[in-house]
């Protein structure tokens, strides 16, 4: 028995000593970056970032450029209006028709059609489109982005500790979760919008307010997903072998399970990102997010309500806002998309 | 089972690091709505067994028979249902987890699968200096040599620190879980079949590597395995399991040259000799091992022990000592 195993022993020494010189070389990829390369590979990943990246520079870094016009700010070069009215009245047997034209001097620019002054028109008030749409995406991309952060925040803290400590603690969160799931999320909001139209609270915050509304709606689906994963990977040997390293509760769960869910939640958010941004412009639109006078996409498109007219002889007004939740949902989706692929280990290309 | 079992080796308890006494340890397999268990499953049943400092203990036994489970209990892994463990002479069975977390660096774990052992998304730095930062075992500012040098005592390469798990062979992978259970500076390494998933070759090199480091490190062993020709390789001490329970426990020499309990005799007996020419005395045993759910009443091992008689199916044999802390259960030896 002894005999064999030194053999063996001399073989082993013959085999490490074969395969230093070439093997110092290389330098193998992280998984990360592994993900990062498959990433790059598809064509609709990177449009996707280019879309959603492009919106970024032109609401962030469009109004410091652009600076004509202010969010709030009038076209006051006035806007003559004419209105023609057309009395017909009987003499002696004889028709006659009096046409009276009045020549009406206005104070706003509103209305008007895409110049050299105003890129793409101006709105029903005389706001300038072009950059009102810039305004507005800086409070959609925000707003999405916060909400998304938060349901984040919250699915994985208590996804994750319901899926670790499992027993009534899971059973508690996830009677939760089915309970929140179950409430009907726009006629609440219609409730809490009215609340907040009493309370008089600034325009420019309640759509803020609405977010963590959304965040306290949305998060039992990511605290499901984080949850389910950490279920199964909770049985696999390397969480024995933390525990037995003496590892606490929170470093098992926030440094050894939530990184290897990390690929499902990374996917999971951007493609929540697309319809937050789609949620948003529902608020908005439905004049229960942003209000006048401030600008979002949702809030822009609902001008047509106002007048018939606009709705047909005036597409500059409306169209761009709808075009750029277009590109921003596309763009995140896109982008979710590719991650997922680039994240699927079984999908080595 | 008597509650009193012998003590496998001398009354001295010099230099005994761990002390397991009629460890039980069962699974509920049924449970009513209050939460009554009606079905168990007995995986380890009484064993009790004395470790000094600087020995291996083999556990063997066939698939099933409560190794692991045993190995996994010791460390508290899994909550033991009864009897004691006293680790360096302190009662560790009511130990609470953030009690254990102490007590982890002293004793540590090598598990079967290198595969599913190690966190996937850590380098190989990651994985070994974790533990030691944990624990706090040198200074922030030393930890990465410190690392390095136990990189180098396991046989990885210093080039292997930047690495993930996923590069390497089974064999490395398992050196990398040997080094991460020695980081901590245990006494006691309690190793799971660490070398059934590799192959051959490599597993001599692996049970070598642990030989050594028991020498340079004076490690204690608890070495489960079900190779016979391993166990007997690196063991000091050996307890043979069936069923959940220790059947037989003895020195090496003690238990290869004369094995007492049938079982023990039928497992070494389907030893492979290298040399084709000799002639083997096989012991067949009949029949599967039973239902750990549904153990057979009296001996255990009774349905399929070759010489079991009437009082075999009645009465638990007694687990006593033959002599020289030679211990087995059997009512034929009485």
């Amino acid at each position: 028995m002894n005999d064999i195993k030194e053999k063996e022993t001399n073989e082993e020494k013959t085999v490490q000593e074969d395969d230093v010189p070439h093997d110092k070389t290389v330098r193998l990829m992280s998984p990360t970056r592994m993900v990062v390369r498959r990433f790059f590979r598809s064509k609709l990943s990177i449009i996707g970032l280019i879309m959603v990246i492009g919106l970024f520079i032109f609401s962030f870094a469009g109004p410091l450029l652009y600076t004509e016009w202010g969010e709030i700010e009038l076209d006051e070069s006035g806007k003559t209006e004419y209105s023609v009215s057309e009395t017909t009245y009987t003499v002696d047997g004889k028709e006659y028709t009096i046409r009276q034209t009045t020549e009406k001097s206005l104070k706003d620019n509103f209305l008007d059609g895409p110049s050299a002054t105003h890129i793409l028109g101006t709105d029903n008030e005389g706001y300038d489109i072009f950059v009102r749409l810039m305004y507005g995406g800086r409070i959609s991309l925000t707003v999405s982005f916060i909400a998304v952060f938060l349901i984040t925040i919250l699915g994985v803290i208590l996804g994750g500790i319901a899926g670790y400590f499992g027993g009534a603690i899971d059973n508690i969160i996830m009677r939760l979760c089915d309970i929140l799931i179950c409430l009907p999320g726009i006629p609440i909001l219609l409730i809490i919008s009215t609340i907040l139209d009493a309370s008089e609270i600034d325009a420019k915050y309640r759509i803020y307010l609405l977010m963590i509304y959304l965040t306290f709606i949305s998060w039992p689906g990511t605290a499901r997903l984080v949850r389910g994963q950490i279920l199964s990977l909770r049985e696999q040997e390397y969480m024995v072998a933390a525990e037995a390293m003496g590892y606490s509760t929170s470093r098992q769960i926030f440094k050894h399970l939530v990184p290897n869910v990390m690929p499902q939640l990374i996917v999971s958010m951007s493609l929540s990102l697309g319809s937050m941004i789609l949620y948003e412009a529902t608020l908005s639109y439905l004049n229960l997010g942003v209000k006048a006078p401030y600008a979002a996409w949702g809030t822009m498109i609902n001008i047509i309500s106002t007048n018939q007219d606009i709705l047909q002889n005036h597409l500059n007004v409306w169209v761009p806002a709808g075009v750029c939740i277009v590109i921003a949902v596309l763009g995140f989706n896109f982008i979710g998309d590719g991650l997922r692929d680039a994240l699927d280990p079984k999908a080595r290309r | 089972m008597a509650d009193e079992k012998c003590v496998p080796f001398d009354a001295n308890n010099d230099n005994v690091i761990l002390e397991v006494k009629n460890l039980c340890k069962s699974f509920p397999l049924k449970k009513t709505i209050t939460g009554k268990v009606t079905q168990e499953l007995i995986a380890v049943d009484n064993v009790s067994f004395k470790l000094k400092a600087g020995e291996t203990l083999g556990i063997v036994g066939e698939s099933g028979c409560g190794k692991t489970t045993l190995g996994r209990a010791i460390l508290k892994l899994h909550e033991p249902t009864g009897g004691n463990i006293i680790f360096e002479g302190k009662d560790i069975t009511k130990y609470k987890k953030k009690q254990m977390r102490e007590i982890r660096k002293k004793m540590q774990i090598i598990f079967q699968d290198p595969y599913s052992s190690l966190p996937p998304r850590s380098t190989v730095g990651g994985i070994l200096s974790e533990p030691v930062e944990v624990h706090k075992i040198v200074p922030k500012a030393e930890i990465k040599n410190y690392v390095l040098d136990l990189m180098d005592k396991c046989g990885l390469r210093d080039y292997y620190y930047e690495r993930y798990p996923h590069e390497f062979s089974g064999g490395q992978r398992q050196r990398i879980c040997i080094a991460r259970a020695l980081s901590v500076n245990p006494g006691l390494v309690v190793c799971d079949e660490p070398v059934s998933a590799l192959d051959v070759s490599i597993q001599a090199q692996i049970i070598n590597l642990l030989k050594k480091l028991q020498e340079d490190l004076g490690l204690t062993y608890i070495f489960i395995s079900h190779d016979l020709s391993v166990v007997k390789y690196i063991s000091d001490k050996i307890g043979v399991m069936y069923l959940g329970s220790m059947v037989e426990y003895g020195t090496k020499e003690d238990i290869f040259s004369k094995p007492l309990h049938p079982y023990t005799q039928a497992l070494f007996s389907a030893i492979p000799h290298p040399d084709p020419d000799v002639k083997m005395n096989r012991i067949i045993l009949k029949g599967d091992i039973p239902s750990p759910a549904n153990p057979p009443k009296g001996c255990r091992f009774h349905t399929r022990c070759p010489h079991a008689t009437d009082i075999c199916k009645e009465k638990v044999p007694e687990y006593k000592d033959y002599g020289n802390g030679h211990c087995a259960a059997c009512h034929l030896l009485d």
